[in-house]
């Protein structure tokens, strides 16, 4: 983890609400790791006055790349999307645990909607390149803002778009099509990112089906490193609550520790 | 002029420069990011006795200039501060302060008394935490309550105690008056201004805890006037403590009146904000000229009537 002042390439619409952005950063590439975060900078005003976090969505080893891709949501996104290519962006990270995949596992099954696709991409890269097999299903509110998944597949994942445009996206009938892929796919893992109600419900089939899962988590951040605890959530372990930092214990946590939201 | 005597005294503890981190924005991971031996002192997340969870979350919610936090000391207990951090910063010679917090002045005497050991330089009292219980309420809002507190820990320990007041009072002052009288080693000025932040579509308050601690550059004009009052009527060392971001703020602060100033918030825009900040005081002390920066304690030029300041302007 370094901070440093990484040049931005491009950063380009990729739908009316999100962009994506890739940055050179030779300095940090290796350290790189599906499901990390990085903690940018977004303006040199005092207002937005603090970093705002994004994961990793794409590590391009070969070229020194790191991209981004997020949601225009508030000022500190705001300002981000209006940098342009060559300009400085100062970085801090790669910050946080990545997603772990046991040598075991053969089956991948990745459930995301959102922002949370950006998470879940490079997992999908990183996967197909230990020789695993991963199924996508991607969840949005319209087709548009599916923006990752031709990417995805290009990953290798087998994807199935759901929408709430297409009224297919509603919990019993996500329910249904993983209960149908851990069926006809032998699931090994299940991962998600991005929603609260996928997370509970992943959870719940995690539990019944007895299959490990990771879960990525958002919080509101200070520091970034594990110093203020301003970013912790509770989760259970050994019938107890505990409280733990997004940013530094996270933000990849497992299914089964993760509290009804 | 080539060396520039960064060198401060605050309460016995010798600091190589006068820039500490504040509490509660500052652990034992800034080391993964620059060396901590470059700081004038390090200062711990206030910690109680037993462990505790801390409040619900959201702990955060930026405002303009600044931020709200109610993290509600989240702490490990004083064990695991003997046990992992003391150890862990005995690794470097910058001297450690460790801020200690407490529900009742009983308490605060275990604490210390636990924790003068050696290895700590000072103890920090939070006696001005707003976010436990009773509605923000703390020592440090009240002189009497103070003197109460201060007084008590003194009397029991011998260790350097530095005691950290709250701006959400009136009587600044005389809650600073009452810390020196009761034998405090220096005055920190100050800890968040309590505030509240409201999301505008759910209407929910931004903050889990509703209120929560204001910090940031915003509350630094407010900060700074109070450096100013306390220090016209303490004769310990002051430091100053509330939305530093550039060596400008700090050297404002000191010209206000304070020994010392302690880095928050800033921390988390710029992780290596602290280290930016010496090297800047240390250059403008070399453009004006300053062989030592006690010379511009309490330097500010202040033309006309000594209590002009005093006089409401608005
Ligand atoms: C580990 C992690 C990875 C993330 N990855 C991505 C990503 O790849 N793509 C993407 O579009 N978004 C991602 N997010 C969410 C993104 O950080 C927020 O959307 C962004 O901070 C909003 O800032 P803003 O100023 O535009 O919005 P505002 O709503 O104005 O933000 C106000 C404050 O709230 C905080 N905040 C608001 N929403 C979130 C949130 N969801 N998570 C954390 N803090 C928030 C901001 O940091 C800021 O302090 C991620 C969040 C986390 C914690
Ligand atoms: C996230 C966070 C946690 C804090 N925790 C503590 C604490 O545990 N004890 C304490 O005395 N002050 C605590 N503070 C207050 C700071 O030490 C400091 O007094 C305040 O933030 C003002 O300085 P700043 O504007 O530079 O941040 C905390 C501040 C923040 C932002
Ligand atoms: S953001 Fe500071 S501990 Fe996570």
């Amino acid at each position: 983890m370094k901070l440093l002042q990484s040049t931005v390439l491009f950063n380009i619409e990729a739908s009316s609400r999100y962009k994506h952005m890739a940055i050179y950063a030779p300095e940090v590439i290796d350290e790189c790791i599906a499901g990390q975060f990085f903690y940018l900078k977004c303006s040199n005003h005092i207002s937005p006055l603090l970093r705002r976090p994004m994961s990793i969505y794409k590590i391009v080893k070969e070229k020194d790349e790191v991209h981004f891709l997020y949601l225009i949501k508030g000022e500190g996104t705001k300002s981000l999307s209006q940098m342009q290519a060559g300009e400085k962006l100062d970085i801090f990270g790669p910050l946080g645990n990545g997603f772990i995949l046991k040598k075991e596992w053969k089956n991948l099954l990745i459930i995301a909607r959102g922002v949370g696709l950006a998470t879940m991409a490079p997992l999908i890269d990183l996967a197909t390149k230990q020789g695993k097999t991963t199924y996508a299903i991607l969840s949005a509110r319209s087709k548009e803002d599916i923006l990752s998944a031709n990417y995805m597949k290009e990953c290798g994942a087998q994807v199935i778009l759901v929408t709430d445009e297409d009224g297919n996206s509603d919990m019993v009938y996500v329910r249904k099509l993983i209960e149908s892929m851990i069926d006809s796919k032998s699931i090994d893992a299940l991962f998600t990112c991005g929603s609260k109600r996928l997370t509970n419900l992943l959870k719940n089939i995690s539990l019944q089906y007895k299959i490990p899962g990771q879960v990525a988590l958002e919080e509101n951040m200070g520091c970034g490193l594990g110093m203020c605890f301003c970013c912790v959530k509770p989760f259970q372990r050994a019938g107890k609550i505990i409280n733990l930092r997004v940013c530094s214990e996270g933000p990849i946590f497992q299914l089964e520790e993760v509290m009804e939201i | 002029m080539s060396e520039i005597d960064m060198e401060v005294s605050i309460g016995g503890v010798l600091m190589k420069n006068p820039v500490m981190p504040a509490s509660g924005t500052f652990a034992e991971e800034a080391a993964q990011i620059f060396d901590l031996n470059v700081l004038g002192a390090l200062v711990t997340k206030s910690v109680t006795r037993y462990p505790r969870m801390g409040n619900i979350g959201p702990r955060i919610a930026e405002t303009t200039a600044g931020m709200i936090n109610a993290v509600g000391i989240q702490s490990k207990g004083s064990q695991s501060m003997l046990n992992t951090s003391i150890p862990f910063y005995q690794q470097y010679n910058s001297p450690l302060i460790i801020s200690i917090s407490a529900d009742t002045a009983d308490e605060f005497i275990d604490l210390a008394q636990e924790l003068s050991v050696p290895g700590v330089a000072a103890l920090e009292i939070n006696i001005s935490c707003p976010n436990l219980e009773d509605d923000g309420r703390s020592y440090a809002m009240d002189p009497a309550q103070t003197f109460r507190v201060v007084d008590y820990i003194k009397k029991k320990t011998k260790i350097p105690l530095f005691a950290k007041l709250t701006p959400n009072t009136n009587a600044i002052t005389e809650v600073a008056i009452a810390a020196e009288a009761a034998g405090a080693d220096a005055v920190v000025v100050a800890n968040t201004m309590l505030s509240m932040a409201i999301d505008v579509e759910s209407r929910k308050p931004k903050i889990g805890n509703i209120m929560g601690g204001l910090s940031g550059p915003c509350i630094k004009p407010i900060i700074l006037r109070m450096v100013y009052q306390v220090y016209k009527k303490v004769g310990i060392p002051i430091i100053g403590c509330g939305g530093i971001c550039s060596a400008e703020d700090a050297i404002e602060y000191m010209m206000a009146g304070a020994s010392a100033v302690q880095v928050g918030t800033y921390n988390f825009v710029n992780p290596i904000g602290m280290v930016d900040i010496i090297q800047g005081m240390k250059e403008h002390a070399i453009r004006h000229k300053i062989s030592s920066l006690n010379d511009i304690v309490g330097s500010v030029c202040v033309i006309g009537p000594e209590d002009i300041d005093e006089v409401a302007t608005y």
